[in-house]
């Protein structure tokens, strides 16, 4: 039950959050253009954190960094996006390949 | 228009599945896919959920990754006319592919097709979700079948496409260098979300 109120403050708060940064242009500043600056960096939010959520996710281990058959999904992820392929592909290449390396 | 509708279905059965995995069920699913609308923001806050990183890490790399989307409702705000409950609406329909498919030459955008191309996005996107939520309780056990692998795989690739842009590609190496040195003495979630300083690297003028 812990955990189902977790999940609906994020789904709630996350949700409301995102309503508001997207209606915040059309509904409330209309026109208006955000300076250079900011818009650079905002745009530059998504791949520091993309890469960030895959080093910690592939690497990370309990207060420590860990090697182990994570490398070989993200390996797998590597090579089927450099072939362009549809992210669900991409998704079970990386599946498939941790788990027979883990079936091993 | 049907060279995105077929990723974005795989797309959200992906997530439907993952979220199941993590513990999600098909309402919760749904509800964040219809409010969220965003795969990055979607998957990073379950992903940290997964990994117990906690709420507030949840929701900030959410709301981080979402950021982007007010900056594009700025650009397409003069294209999106009417009433206030309507423009209300059809900001919502902003999502990458979207925003892309509608923007021409010289970055001006169309607010009928963005409004098209989002309204069957969004339909696919949250119907895709909870079908992945139900397909996935077919599957079985999550670890055994590789499935923690699958969300570093979907931030693969989300991020490919965007590192030809030589800022983004030194925004992430500077983002998982902060990140990998944090994980030894930081809580869980916080090296995700200390990676976004990541951005100064966009600091001066190109």
């Amino acid at each position: 039950m812990e955990e189902t109120m977790t999940a609906w403050i994020v789904i709630g708060t996350l949700g409301a959050a995102t309503i508001l940064l997207k209606a915040v242009g059309p509904v409330v500043l209309g026109g208006r253009e955000l300076p250079e600056r900011i818009s650079r960096i905002l745009t530059l939010l998504a791949p520091a954190l993309l890469a960030a959520l895959i080093a910690v996710l592939v690497l990370g281990g309990d207060r420590r960094l860990v090697l182990d058959e994570r490398l070989v999904g993200l390996g797998a992820a590597l090579a089927a996006a450099a072939l362009r392929a549809p992210i669900i592909v991409v998704v079970v290449a990386a599946a498939v390949a941790t788990a027979l390396v883990r079936a091993l | 228009m049907a060279g995105l509708a077929l990723p974005a279905a795989g797309f959200g059965l992906s997530f439907g599945a993952l979220a199941d995995a993590t513990g999600l069920d098909a309402v919760q699913a749904g509800v964040m896919s219809a409010t969220v609308f965003g795969g990055a923001a979607q998957f990073a806050a379950v992903s940290i959920l997964e990994a117990a990183g906690g709420a507030a890490a949840a929701i900030t790399a959410g709301i981080l990754l979402s950021m982007r989307y007010a900056a594009i409702g700025l650009t397409v705000a003069p294209e999106l006319r009417g009433p206030l409950w309507r423009r209300l609406l059809e900001s919502q329909l902003i999502v990458d592919e979207s925003w892309a498919v509608s923007t021409g030459p010289g970055g001006r955008v169309d607010g009928r097709k963005l409004v098209g191309a989002g309204l069957v996005l969004y339909t696919l996107w949250v119907t895709s979700s909870v079908l992945g939520v139900f397909g996935a309780s077919l599957i079985g056990d999550p670890e055994r079948l590789g499935l923690d692998a699958a969300f570093p795989a979907v931030f693969v690739a989300l991020l490919a496409p965007q590192l030809r842009d030589r800022r983004a590609l030194a925004a992430s190496l500077l983002g998982v260098a902060i990140a990998l040195s944090l994980v030894p003495i930081a809580p869980p979630g916080v090296p995700i979300i200390a990676a976004s300083a990541g951005v100064l690297v966009g600091w001066r003028k190109p």
